[in-house]
């Protein structure tokens, strides 16, 4: 064919699509899992690979926008939900089907709901509404009419609907029918999975044609980093959705086109000790654990800017609370970073009756002060902030060993045995809202790492804390919410049951031919706009990644 | 006598396979972590959902009966759940041995196309230079992790084949080079040698036929020594075997899929030596 | 003794030699870390460059010598005389010692014992010394390493029995212990001597996948092993062949090994 009637195609199939409000296929998107998904029932999505998954194929009420982290109408075209807190009301899109062809109607938003609450599921989305003990109890008021009633108040109601897709009461494929931009047509366990678009997902662009641009997602299953590094380089994989400081350098020194630093994520790295009272340990040295003063030496002897410029490659920031400052509403912007400073350490050191003696700093009964610190083996970026903790500690004459242990036997330790003396762990995927956080500062939940599980606060700050999270989680005002998740803040700072480290910067590779990505800090930085993406043929644009070495 | 031979070596299989699920199985048990669960750390979930995902191994926790109750199981096709992939243990092997098998079958190929063509050319040269640069291409293969092999083959674009058979060639090429070579030392070959044998026939018929039952026996182990290797390449080269199963199960503590691996494994060890053995009697009484 | 067994020897001599003069020949502690100069090329200050914390390499890698050249080779030697004594005797007795050895050899290879070491590490206190960890580390590699010699010594052993010198020598009124340990246990030799070399850098690089289990040496203690793990990073190393130093030293000291064990006239026309 000539050009001129290639072009005539072109314009003609484009023509076309657009009048008749029909998809034109814009190639095939290719990224790695890091581990093998365990679910695609939506419900019961647990680990990173299955909330990937969730996220390309579920259809949910509200959106929040990861770029402007404002809720936008999904398939509900408006909500209300009552002062209490505890009442949510939708108003449905008509004329929708699942994948499978299912008409969707509010009976499935019901079911949905009343599956999520089933007591038998123990699911993450769904113990995010459980605020309290009761029935929940689902209205349908028409076909696209349903309100939702909680037995308590759900702080940021609306906003949790955005991890509910939702699944049809209806559809002998069960959860496999979805109402999401993708499908799941292929899995390959241990490979890949393959999505291809959705035929009847709802959503079109502002011309009229219909989403997603993608005709298929190819997520092979890879977690090596080094191999997912190569095969980005080979033009194998089209995008990195967290790349590490190291391989982010290395890119952008001959590609600094297709590498992205958005900034400070909401993700921490921050190690603690154990204050557990029945810890296996000696009583002297839970005593210095427990010990606010310690805590806090600790924390001022540790240079956190090396870290970020080491470890980090100068993709992180030193981190000053619980909430990252990317958090723009919810962060404690009177809060200060911990200045690095081993002089002002021991200063506090002494105040609590410890001495250097011979390089070696002991305490008022002469113990030397030796004590492990615990990390997950495999983990390069944790090992080496390890590591310089041990040499900054080393220079205020205190001794750490450093042990790399796998994951399993490290969680056992953490929440079973409590044999450890500190940890160095980091918070990954942290939402946005401190109701996410509710199970980390309640003193009686077997997440509060430090000291899970207590009877009663076995300190006036921890009492204080629950206090102040109850009333915020019971809030429907912001600011009321604010202010006391502000105080929550100030006290954690100023008892440091956890040291933050670091906020790691969200860093991302996006190859050229990738149209329409706008990487973002929230989870999934890259894809998050998945059905506005397009991929052009590799064919005419290879040459950009020539210079990829 | 051979009938005797293959029907002891069957019940030996048999046994030794059943223990070793059973050891393998008391190993994960009591082994740290065996009821931790990465998704506990989940700051969204409440303390129930906690203590459900704890209680998720309940049956497990007393090994007796749940190897008793798996060996009933399995007697009537079902090997159970696997904990980690929420998938029947007997669906994930078959998908995944046929991969596995390949990969071990051309890397063993490979590996030992290469030992038998260096160990017995450095035997029948014997040439102080050849022997050394031999030593320094294997000690330099046996110095590299098995890692880096791994990844070496995904950057070359190699199959994983390639990468296995240069594990086990380093190893098997030194027992082999050093089993011929003693072989070569024995005093029939003086006698042949002076009879006026050439060396290629030497070496064919007095050497390696002396050496063989050993290099058999080298050979069976070398197949659990294959199937070992398979693991980082398959982890690392994103190969859906049975090796990356294995590793998977392991960091989860998944016993279900551990246990029948390891049977799976036993039996294939167990099958390769005992072949090994059978052979290398009838080779003995032969040349007896 | 030959001329290029005397260089081995040399060699080898040389590589400790230096390795237990780190103290002095060293630049810096293994432990500094040269945070300004993290990841840096090879330069006057730091001849091998320094790691990813800025620690110089050069030292380490004399400071990683002294562990690695020390222990692995003791625990070969564990793992060679394991496997001497349960192979080797188990073919030499044959019939159901044999049969029961062998069952219990492949038992051992295909059982997962990433969990014993598990178990291990759970039994070691936290705060156990580097040294003490290096050594437990080595022993265990030493006690589970001996399987492959054991099946292929069990099949020399089995065929010496069956040969004509150990049958004069039976016939001679020798028996035994005495039998096993001066007729047929130098005849495999060979085996022991393929067995001891392979296991050195085999246990040099599994002391590094120990570390994560919390075994192996501890930071800031440098090994061959720790520094090999550097090659894995492939997606920079190919840019810093400054890293491959210990790999060259590794292959260096195991082909003088080889040098050492094997005799020249066995390979020689």
């Amino acid at each position: 064919m000539s050009k001129n009637w290639k072009k005539a195609v072109a314009i003609s199939a484009l023509l076309v699509a657009t009048l008749t409000g029909t998809a034109l296929g814009q190639g095939e998107l290719r990224f790695c899992l890091r581990s093998e998904p365990k679910t695609f029932d939506p419900l019961k999505v647990e680990d990173d690979a299955s909330v990937a998954i969730r996220y390309l194929t579920g259809g949910v009420l509200v959106r929040m926008n990861r770029q402007t982290q404002a809720l936008e109408p999904g398939l509900a075209t408006s909500w209300k939900v009552s002062k209490d807190s505890r009442q949510i009301s939708f108003k449905l899109r008509s004329g929708i089907a699942f994948s499978d062809g299912t008409p969707f109607s509010a009976e499935d938003v019901a079911y949905t709901v009343q599956q999520l609450m089933d007591p038998a599921l123990h699911s993450a989305t769904g113990d995010a509404f459980r605020s309290g003990p009761g029935k929940v109890e689902t209205k349908i008021v028409s076909p696209t009419e349903i309100s939702i009633t909680f037995p308590a108040a759900v702080a940021g109601l609306d906003r949790q609907f955005d991890q509910v897709a939702i699944v049809s009461a209806h559809s002998p494929k069960k959860e496999m029918a979805v109402l999401g931009p993708f499908m799941v047509t292929d899995y390959k366990p241990g490979a890949s999975v393959l999505l291809k678009r959705n035929p009847n997902y709802w959503k079109t662009d502002e011309q009229g044609r219909k989403l997603p641009y993608l005709d298929a997602i190819q997520l092979d299953i890879q977690p090596n980093r080094d191999v997912e590094m190569l095969r980005f380089k080979r033009n194998e994989i089209d995008l990195i959705n967290a790349l590490d400081g190291e391989y982010f350098d290395k890119l952008s020194s001959t590609a600094p086109n297709v590498v992205h630093d958005a900034g400070a994520s909401l993700d921490s790295e921050q190690m603690w000790f154990s204050e557990v009272a029945k810890a296996p340990l000696p009583p002297y040295k839970k005593a210095w654990f427990r010990s606010a003063n310690f805590r806090r030496a600790i924390s001022e002897a540790i240079n956190r800017d090396d870290m970020a410029k080491i470890v980090f490659r100068g993709h992180a920031q030193a981190a000053i609370g619980p909430v990252s400052p990317a958090n723009k509403f919810w962060f404690n912007s009177k809060l200060k970073p911990e200045p690095y400073s081993p002089e002002a350490a021991l200063g506090r050191l002494k105040s609590d009756g410890f001495t250097m003696q011979n390089g070696s700093l002991k305490d008022k009964d002469g113990n030397e002060v030796v004590f492990s610190i615990i990390t997950n083996s495999g983990n390069k970026l944790r090992e080496r902030m390890a590591t310089m903790i041990q040499d900054d500690l080393q220079k205020i004459g205190v001794h750490v060993n450093v042990v790399t242990l796998d994951f399993p036997s490290l969680i056992e330790r953490m929440t079973q045995t409590f044999d450890y003396e500190a940890i160095l762990l980091g918070l990954t995927n942290v939402g946005l809202d401190p109701n996410d956080q509710m199970n980390v500062w309640l003193s009686s939940s077997d997440n509060h790492q430090f000291n899970p599980s207590e009877k009663t606060p076995e300190t006036t700050w921890e009492a204080e804390i629950d206090k102040l999270m109850r009333a915020q989680a019971s809030a429907a005002d912001p600011k009321k919410r604010k202010q006391s998740f502000d105080r929550v803040q100030e006290i954690v700072v100023e008892q440091a049951p956890f040291i933050y480290l670091v906020n790691r910067n969200a860093l991302s590779a996006v190859a050229t031919n990738v149209q329409g990505a706008s990487p973002v800090i929230l989870v999934p930085q890259t894809y998050w706009n998945v059905e506005r993406l397009s991929v052009k043929p590799n064919s005419t644009l290879n040459a950009n990644r020539t210079d990829l070495k | 006598m051979l009938g005797r031979k293959i029907a002891r070596h069957t019940l030996t299989l048999l046994v030794t396979a059943l223990l070793g699920g059973f050891l393998a199985a008391t190993l994960v048990r009591l082994a740290p972590g065996f009821d931790s669960d990465e998704a506990q750390l989940d700051p969204h979930l409440n303390s129930e959902s906690i203590q459900a995902l704890r209680a998720e191994r309940i049956e497990q926790h007393n090994i007796y009966r749940f190897y008793l109750h798996s060996l009933r199981r399995a007697a009537h096709g079902d090997l159970g759940t696997s904990i980690s992939l929420r998938q029947p243990v007997s669906e994930l092997l078959r998908q995944r041995i046929p991969l596995t098998v390949r990969l071990v079958a051309f890397g063993l190929l490979l590996s030992w196309a290469g030992v038998m063509g260096l160990a017995l050319s450095a035997a029948w040269l014997r040439v102080f230079a050849y022997d050394t640069l031999a030593t320094l291409i294997t000690g330099l293969l046996l110095c590299i992790p098995a890692a880096v092999l791994a990844l070496l083959s995904v950057l070359w674009s190699v199959p994983g084949a390639l990468a296995i058979g240069l594990i086990i060639f380093p190893r098997d090429y030194r027992y082999a080079r050093n089993l011929l070579a003693k072989a070569y030392g024995l005093p029939h070959i003086v006698a042949a040698r002076a009879k006026g044998l050439s060396e290629l026939r030497i070496l064919f018929w007095h050497v390696v036929p002396v050496a063989g039952p050993q290099l058999l026996a080298l050979a069976g182990v070398s197949v659990s020594l294959a199937v070992g290797a398979a693991i980082p390449v398959e982890a690392l080269c994103g190969l859906a075997g049975v090796g990356q199963l294995a590793w998977q199960a392991a960091l989860a503590r998944d016993l279900p899929l551990l246990m029948n691996i390891t049977v799976l494994v036993t039996l294939v060890t167990l099958l390769a030596n005992s072949g090994a053995d059978v052979i290398g009697y009838m080779w003995r009484d032969q040349r007896a | 003794m030959s001329f290029w067994r005397k260089l081995a020897c040399a060699v080898l001599l040389l590589v400790l030699g230096i390795s237990l003069a780190a103290n002095w020949l060293a630049p810096a502690g293994y432990a500094k870390q040269y945070r300004e100069a993290a990841g840096a090329p090879p330069s006057r200050q730091h001849w091998l460059g320094t790691d990813d914390i800025g620690r110089d390499r050069f030292a380490r890698v004399l400071y990683g010598t002294r562990i690695s050249l020390l222990l692995a080779p003791a625990a070969a030697l564990l793992s060679t005389l394991l496997a001497a004594v349960i192979g080797g005797l188990a073919g030499y007795l044959g019939g159901v010692w044999a049969r029961a050895a062998m069952a219990l050899t492949d038992l051992f290879l295909s059982l997962p014992w990433l969990f014993l070491l598990i178990t291990v590490r759970a039994m070691l206190p936290l705060n156990v010394s580097p040294v003490f960890s290096v050594l437990v580390t080595f022993f265990i590699l030493g006690m589970l390493g001996w399987t492959s010699a054991a099946r292929v010594l069990c099949s020399s052993a089995a065929t010496l029995r069956d040969s004509d010198f150990v049958k004069q020598a039976r016939a001679s009124g020798i028996r035994g212990a005495r039998l096993f340990c001066i007729h047929v246990l130098p005849n495999l030799k060979p085996v022991l001597y393929a067995q001891f070399w392979i296991s050195i850098p085999a246990f040099i690089l599994s002391e590094a996948n120990l570390g994560i289990l919390g075994l192996g040496v501890a930071e800031p203690l440098p090994s061959w092993g720790s520094l090999l793990k550097e090659l894995e990073g492939l997606v920079s190393v190919g840019e810093e062949p400054w890293k491959f130093v210990p790999l060259a030293l590794l292959v260096l000291v195991v082909t003088s090994f080889q040098l050492v064990l094997s005799k020249q006239d066995e390979v020689t026309a």
